[in-house]
């Protein structure tokens, strides 16, 4: 009886080798992207035109290096913005945390192209009032007021960066460092920062990933970025290449910047490996 | 004060009628993206966690093209690329046939693209956390490969990747904005057209912003009762 059960035991199927239905799949997929990558270069070749490229490839570049400083300037001024908020996040006062709290909850919580339009646009309204003060030659221009709208966007969110590294940091290295006598300054400089930037590298670099890919918005409002000059170029030749060499370049400078995180990452965090 | 109220009364002389109509376009383009979205994502995302290379590789195209463009380059890509595309196909046939693509639909796959490229790696995660014995203990019991997958791994899928998900909705909430570029009269053109003709443009970018943070807040409490509902009988860990 017993020998009759263990006959029909039910062994787990082997796995295939060779020919299997996943790398058929794959298979079609792969010839489908082959197909389409062709289909663009083939318009690309067809499409080639020297006096366009002549024509066109400076200006490329100009609206690569706004799209450069922008993204710069707005994550380093957010950068120091954004120490405030996240003491304030941190704060054991009442009024200040929910201050704090209300500002990254309503930037986090909007599109950027609305708080974009909100300055640009909305800021026009109270044009007596700022040309009183002197700031309407600042919000008049296009640039500046992008550079403000997104300052204060990325603020909020690496305030939240920030808040959340630091946090991840237990509260014993605070403690060890108070029981050696160290202050809370060179706590922080010598201790907690430099654990929590390994938190936080990777939010970091998304971040100005967002940003990079956030700020062709600025288009919108006639600052000639990158995608600006795009805008133009199509406009003016209607030849859709100008485009596909937009989306080319965007998906060059991320792929290069998200495979430089992930090689500091790498050398960062050796000694975390086992 | 009492012209702030008129300009947001429901009627003729009132934007309130226009605004509201663009709040339900809003609401109903991410609805109609979010299903496209999760599914493709979840399909991208089996393809990452094949034992097959080639599958593997189709995959991680799709993401990279996806996550490294700008989201409103995606939209023009697919709003012009698509026409001239299409047109191009079309013209095969019937050489003085002309297609125009439908703005609504245009962003809808552009949306969806970007949201499953993010979708993918979420679910993905997710996979990760489920621990191997869980599909062969489905074995075990005799089901097939399918059923392993739907009876036992989804529904542990769908609790671990929900905070994700929250997220990438609340994204693509805000995303759908764009789609005022390419004349969809969504929140944003409405205000902005109300805002051109009345030149309050603070008073209604103002009320935009207002009226995304209500929209974050309401799917906010909308998922904190899914995730409640996900975790009914979830066994404590």
């Amino acid at each position: 009886m017993s020998a009759d059960i263990q006959a029909t035991v039910e062994r787990p199927p082997v796995a295939r080798q060779g020919w299997t239905r996943a790398r058929t799949i794959g298979v079609i997929l792969l010839a489908i992207w082959a197909v389409l990558g062709l289909a663009v270069l083939g318009f690309m070749i067809n499409a080639w035109d020297p006096d366009i490229f002549t024509r066109y490839a400076p200006r490329y570049l100009s609206g690569l290096w706004v799209t450069i400083q922008l993204v710069a300037v707005s994550v380093f001024l957010g950068a120091i913005l954004s120490v405030p908020v996240a003491l304030g996040r941190a704060s054991r006062n009442r009024f200040i945390a929910a201050l704090a709290y209300a500002y990254v909850y309503f930037f986090r919580g909007t599109p950027l192209l609305a708080q974009t339009f909100l300055v640009y646009y909305g800021l026009g309204s109270f044009r007596p009032e700022l040309q009183a003060v002197g700031l309407w030659t600042f919000f008049r221009e296009a640039w500046y007021c992008a550079v403000f709208a997104f300052t204060l966007n990325t603020a909020a969110y690496q305030a939240e960066i920030l808040r959340g590294a630091i946090e991840s940091v237990g509260k014993g290295q605070w403690e060890a460092a108070s029981a050696l006598g160290l202050s809370r300054f060179q706590t922080a400089r010598k201790i907690i920062i430099p654990q929590a930037l390994i938190v936080a590298l990777r939010p970091y670099g998304n971040e100005i990933i967002l940003m990079i890919k956030g700020s062709a918005i600025v288009a919108i409002i006639t600052v000639y970025d990158l995608m600006g000059e795009t805008r133009r170029a199509y406009a003016r030749t209607f030849d859709f290449q100008t485009y596909i060499w937009a989306a080319i370049i965007y998906l060059g400078i991320v792929e290069i910047l998200r495979n430089t995180i992930d090689w500091i990452e790498r050398r960062i965090t050796k000694h975390l490996k086992r | 004060m009492e012209r702030v109220w008129t300009l947001l009364s429901f009627g003729p002389e009132g934007w309130g009628d226009d605004i509201a109509k663009g709040v339900l376009l809003t609401v109903s383009l991410a609805l109609a993206t979010l299903p496209l979205g999760l599914a493709i994502g979840f399909f991208v995302a089996l393809g990452k966690r094949s034992s097959d290379k080639a599958l593997r590789l189709a995959a991680n195209i799709y993401t990279t093209i996806f996550r490294g463009l700008p989201e409103l380059l995606t939209l023009f890509l697919v709003f012009y690329g698509a026409q001239i595309g299409l047109q191009q196909l079309v013209r095969l046939f019937n050489p003085d046939a002309s297609i125009e693509i439908n703005a609504f639909v245009a962003g809808m796959v552009a949306l969806g693209a970007v949201f499953s490229s993010y979708a993918s790696e979420v679910f993905l995660a997710a996979f990760r956390a489920i621990p191997q014995g869980q599909y062969e203990g489905g074995h075990a019991i005799g089901l097939s490969n399918a059923q392993t997958m739907r009876l036992i791994i989804l529904p542990q899928l769908i609790r671990l990747a929900l905070p994700g998900l929250s997220n990438l909705w609340l994204i693509l909430l805000k995303d759908t904005a764009l789609v005022s570029v390419i004349g969809l009269a969504d929140i944003l053109r409405q205000t902005g057209i109300a805002a051109r003709v009345t030149k309050e443009a603070f008073l209604f970018f103002g009320i935009a912003c207002l009226l995304y943070l209500a929209l974050a807040m309401l799917s906010s409490i909308a998922l904190g009762i899914i995730e409640n509902w996900t975790k009914r009988h979830g066994a404590q860990r």
